[in-house]
């Protein structure tokens, strides 16, 4: 069973919520937000595997292009050009989509890999760490993220998603059975949390809200959840202390006044998303 | 000989938009016909490589100069490699940049600016 944790606004708490969780359910912790995965920063895991990401990406043998610019015309991600009587790749914004192959008449196209980024793997505490790393200047996550995610552990995977609403958090929903998403009360908490939870509504999944440096007060969130009918699995406070232990980058679970409201989110999570 | 504006609007009066990639039209100025026609910019609505795009549009439209504000990194490339040549402007009014040509006011642009400026 695969848990995603989302948030639409970045730096709400989906790594504290996604690294602490995964501790309360041992379950395996698994950073998809690969442009800055920071998990590990946190959970330290000893790394035992790495695997590198390869994307496929066109390469024109010069001795057969005729340079026709079918290929060009063919690409939809503007990654060909044709100038001079040239043709000019640009290969970061290939999608590896195959069109410029099949649409050259020549067999002067042909696809070689290169790599983006790496998978790492590793245990901490006794719980399974992955983490997808794209490479610095990379522009693509989606193939680090998909590399990440087909390749998940059997049992409970909690899967730390990338911020935003965009194709990354989409594409790491997809293999989600249920969604957590981490908000906190302020203005532009809402209004990414409203834009996360018409994402997630799209995948029919069942979903809930932990609201992070929550004042416990009926504050906007909670008259949003109440408006719109979504469950909250429940709350972190705002504390100076958990303030402190982060900026450490230590685990608020291994932390005895802390580790109780996890345990706490645990078990209600298990009430709010069917468990499998 | 044709020169390639970057522009908000269809016509001479419109503003020359500093952005290259993401304008909304091109103004193409043929000089010896004092004639102009406009295109829609296809960088506006492409998902990513605007400045690519652009550029592919006004190397099939035979341009021998472009006049912009800025251009990024891949879209200086391919001009460069089509040996046309770029203006930097202000953004006034495409009557008054191409004036400002023909006057040789314009400076030229030797490299480009940062990527995704226009976004």
């Amino acid at each position: 069973m695969n848990i995603a944790v989302l948030s639409g606004k970045g730096g709400t708490g989906k790594t504290t919520v996604s690294t602490n969780l995964a501790l309360a359910l041992k379950s395996n912790y698994v950073d998809c937000d690969v442009e800055e995965p920071n998990g590990f920063l946190f959970l330290k895991p000893k790394i035992d595997e790495v695997e590198k990401v390869l994307v496929d990406y066109p390469y024109i043998d010069s001795n057969k292009c005729i340079s026709c610019g079918s290929c060009v015309n063919a690409c939809q991600f503007n990654a060909l050009a044709k100038v001079n009587n040239d043709i000019m790749l640009f290969e970061k914004l290939c999608h590896s989509c195959g069109a410029c192959e099949i649409a050259c008449n020549h067999g002067a196209l042909k696809y070689k890999k290169r790599k983006t980024g790496t998978i790492e793997k590793g245990k901490s505490k006794d719980i399974n760490c992955a983490r997808g790393v794209l490479d610095i200047g990379e522009p693509m996550a989606v193939p680090i993220i998909n590399k990440l995610l087909d390749n998940l552990l059997e049992g409970l995977n909690i899967i730390d998603c990338p911020p935003g609403t965009s194709c990354n958090v989409v594409n790491a929903l997809k293999y989600a059975n249920g969604a957590i998403l981490v908000t906190e009360p302020t203005k532009f908490g809402l209004h990414d949390l409203d834009m996360a939870v018409e994402v997630v509504k799209m995948f029919n999944i069942d979903y809930g809200i932990i609201i992070n440096k929550d004042d416990g007060k009926e504050n906007i969130i909670r008259k949003y959840c109440k408006e719109n009918n979504i469950k909250i699995i429940g709350a972190i406070p705002y504390s100076k202390d958990i303030a402190e232990i982060y900026s450490k980058g230590e685990i608020l679970y291994d932390d005895l006044n802390q580790k109780y409201i996890f345990d706490e989110l645990a078990e209600r999570i298990k009430k709010v998303i069917a468990w499998s | 000989m044709k020169i390639g504006l970057s522009s908000n609007g269809k016509d001479l009066d419109s503003t020359l938009d500093l952005r290259f990639g993401r304008c909304s039209y091109f103004i193409i100025y043929d000089i010896e016909k004092s004639d102009f026609e406009s295109i829609e910019n296809k960088g506006l609505t492409s998902e990513g490589g605007a400045g690519i795009a652009a550029s592919q549009q006004l190397i099939d439209e035979n341009v021998d100069v472009i006049i912009t504000g800025k251009l990024g990194p891949n879209a200086f490339n391919i001009i460069n490699k089509a040996d046309i040549k770029v203006f930097k402007s202000e953004a006034i009014s495409i009557k008054d940049a191409i004036e400002k040509y023909k006057k040789g006011e314009l400076l030229e642009l030797k490299e480009s600016g940062p990527a995704h400026h226009g976004m």
